[in-house]
């Protein structure tokens, strides 16, 4: 079991949400990322996902695609990125989650690149291109440096396939919570989560895509084990939040989801133990 | 993928050309694109679907497009015999319009009606604001900042036709970039939203279907040349881009001895670093949807394509080529900026055609081409479009046209007097094209 499976896990007994934080690496400095991930894990975060950019972001909204622009201006590579994990690393135990696309990957050696992942202290990855027909390309490589495999599913994927993707991920789920890119306004509704906490029985279920305030993180928690915010995150980055300022915006959001919505209940905390699959 | 395995029964199930095409897609379009494989293999099977596609191809289109001999670029040579599949007499002026008459049917049967594309030159953009108008139905096209600015006349269609032509600034400003902000319309508006792709790229299905729907112009190819010469053409060639023209007049051809090039565009030389040879000097990736040869750095970050063709200015190509040029089924080539428009003149001077500047790779490559052919043999290269969207940069730098003018010039009296060779005191015409 890995960082993320035993946070997770410890999170899903205490009958908590987790909070899962993106930013982009490299941005808005080449090797910034590390005070930052420190500053939101002291407001509450509970998971850290760093995305790793790429030239043709086509899963992902105007603030994360210009973000993604601002760092490889700024000379990121898979090389730095795996740089800052490291740094994180050497003072923290947060789980780490590495989001991106395909081609640098390929071009590093995926098999190489997991492994690399894996010992400068990566968790899981999440790969928003590689529906689940494609992860046998990667399946044994990820598994065998120990790094959990985040899938995605969304609002046009159907029960049965829900169920697939459920089966084939470790770590957690990621629930987007409604067809678009990143960034695009949340419009889930309950009842399309509730179908999805239906399917997934195996992993825990994080919901993402359009999240930005602790109204929207308490409402999509309700059916689910937690949120991802991402470009909220960046926006605010963007405008120069740091410190204090991005501490109490974190915490704002965490107490959000500690607050137990009347008749709410854990929705993955009897029948389905977290990160049960190695 | 073996020498010996020659592709034509590709792709399989899961959309792959030997190593390459595969769906490398967010999920939210899976779906989509399951509905539209079961959408297109159901029309397929369909006699009414079947029928008509071949009235509209016929009666909108314009098809069969003719097979011209090319009696003074023959004579140019001193080789081979030269024809010329003439797509550039298509409606709307390329090739273009076969896929996208495929997919408007396609979009029809699906119910959805609000059509999408993407679009470099313009000539897809051109295509699909054509069908759909022609089905009545909405249509919103992406296209390059840069595009948009070198591509003005075909901007100017696709406004005429009732279509909206987004303007796409990130990136490169190209067609690379018009596709990503595509995929992000349909990722988004996925449910009521038919995504026609204009070329052999992106997702399965998209590169068999386009392929398929492009087919026609080999399939006409072969009984054209069958009919003129009662035997087959010796070599094929067109232009590659993403690959669709060349991949149409290719396909029905593949498992017969038939030799066929493709030409990718070498910008300012293949050495320049501003070119698009993905296949010549790329190295298989994965880009919208699909893992084929890409032009990408050390860092596997997606590099920017030059073309002085905005048809052709694109980092990837269509995976059915990388396994063409894997088992070595199909040469590729290459041919500058400077080669391609010294070709276009070539052949309007002999041809009367003023051909695209696409399509004036593939004539460029015939230089290197002709010289290792015999007088016995037939050559047939794809007109894949016209050049009236192109007329401006196809003359600019371009020596003064020779205009005749006849009467009084003004100071020099009655006489015939030549723009090219001087008008004395006159003003001599150059840059031919409204807007200069």
């Amino acid at each position: 079991m890995n960082r993320l499976e035993r946070v997770l896990t410890g999170l899903g007994k205490a009958g908590e949400k987790a909070l899962s934080l993106f930013l982009t690496d490299g941005y808005p400095d080449l090797h910034g990322a590390p005070d930052i991930v420190r500053t939101l894990e002291r407001g509450g975060a509970d998971i850290i996902e760093l995305g790793m950019p790429f030239s043709d972001p086509l899963a992902d909204g105007p603030v994360i695609q210009e973000s993604s622009t601002a760092a490889l201006q700024n000379g990121v590579t898979l090389a730095t990125v795996l740089e800052d994990v490291r740094t994180i690393r050497a003072g923290s135990e947060i789980p780490l989650v590495l989001m991106g696309y395909l081609n640098p990957i390929l071009r590093y050696g995926p098999g190489r690149f997991f492994t690399d992942a894996a010992s400068a202290g990566v968790d899981g990855v999440i790969l928003p291109e590689l529906p689940v027909e494609e992860s046998w390309r990667f399946e044994s490589s990820i598994k065998e440096a120990g790094l959990s495999h985040i899938l995605l599913v969304t609002p046009t994927t159907p029960g049965p396939r829900i169920r697939t993707i459920d089966g084939a991920s470790s770590g957690f789920v990621y629930c987007v919570s409604t067809t678009g890119v990143t960034g695009t306004r949340t419009q889930a509704a309950g009842e399309y989560l509730r179908r999805v906490r239906e399917c997934v029985k195996r992993n825990p279920l994080l919901v993402g895509f359009g999240i930005s305030t602790p109204e929207d993180a308490a409402s999509m928690a309700l059916e689910s084990d937690g949120v991802i915010i991402g470009s909220a995150l960046i926006r605010r980055l963007r405008d120069g939040a740091r410190g204090e300022e991005l501490r109490s915006w974190v915490r704002g959001i965490k107490e959000a989801l500690r607050v137990p919505p009347p008749g709410a209940r854990f929705a993955g905390s009897q029948s389905n133990p977290p990160g049960g699959r190695a | 993928m073996s020498k010996a395995s020659v592709p034509y029964d590709l792709p399989d199930a899961r959309g792959y050309f030997g190593d390459y095409g595969g769906r490398f897609v967010p999920e939210t379009l899976i779906a989509a694109l399951e509905e539209l494989g079961a959408l297109y293999a159901e029309a397929k099977g369909d006699p009414a679907f079947a029928a008509e596609l071949s009235l509209l191809l016929r009666t909108y289109a314009g098809r069969p497009t003719p097979l011209t001999f090319a009696s003074r670029l023959t004579e140019h040579y001193g080789r081979a015999r030269i024809f010329l599949k003439r797509e550039d007499l298509c409606h709307t002026g390329a090739h273009k319009i076969n896929n996208t008459i495929g997919q408007i049917l396609l979009a029809r049967r699906s119910g959805k009606t609000r059509i999408i594309a993407e679009t470099g030159a313009g000539q897809h953009g051109v295509a699909t604001a054509t069908v759909a108008a022609k089905m009545g139905l909405q249509c919103v096209v992406y296209m390059g900042e840069e595009d948009v600015r070198r591509q003005r006349l075909n901007v100017l269609r696709m406004g005429m036709l009732g279509a909206e032509v987004r303007q796409v600034s990130s990136g490169s400003k190209t067609l690379k970039d018009a596709t990503n902000e595509a995929i992000r319309d349909w990722v988004t508006n996925v449910e009521g939203t038919f995504y026609i792709i204009g070329s052999v790229v992106g997702p399965h299905p998209y590169p068999m279907m386009v392929r398929d729907f492009q087919s026609v112009i080999g399939k006409e190819t072969r009984e054209q040349v069958a009919a003129v010469a009662s035997r087959l053409p010796d070599l094929l060639v067109a232009c590659v881009g993403g690959g669709s023209n060349s991949l149409g007049l290719f396909h029905p051809f593949l498992d017969l001895p038939v030799r066929m090039a493709g030409v990718e565009a070498a910008g300012y030389g293949l050495d320049s670093g501003r070119h698009a040879a993905t296949l010549t000097l790329g190295r298989p990736g994965v880009l919208h949807g699909a893992m084929s040869y890409l032009l990408q750095d050390e860092g596997g970050q997606v590099l920017l394509a030059h073309s002085i063709s905005a048809g052709l200015d694109y980092p990837g190509v269509g995976p059915e080529h990388s396994a063409l040029k894997d088992s070595g089924r199909v040469s590729y080539l290459s041919a500058t900026d400077n080669e391609a428009l010294d070709a276009a003149r070539l052949v309007a001077r002999l041809e009367g055609i003023i051909p695209a500047l696409e399509t004036a790779h593939a004539f460029a490559a015939l230089t290197f081409l002709m010289p290792s052919t015999s007088r016995e043999e037939i050559v047939v290269v794809n007109v894949s479009g016209r050049g009236d969207k192109d007329i401006e940069t196809l003359t600019a730098g371009a020596e003064a046209a020779p205009v005749s003018v006849r009467g009084r010039v003004p100071g020099s009296g009655m006489r015939n007097a030549t723009a090219g060779g001087g008008v004395e005191r006159g003003e001599p015409i150059r840059k031919g094209g409204p807007a200069a």
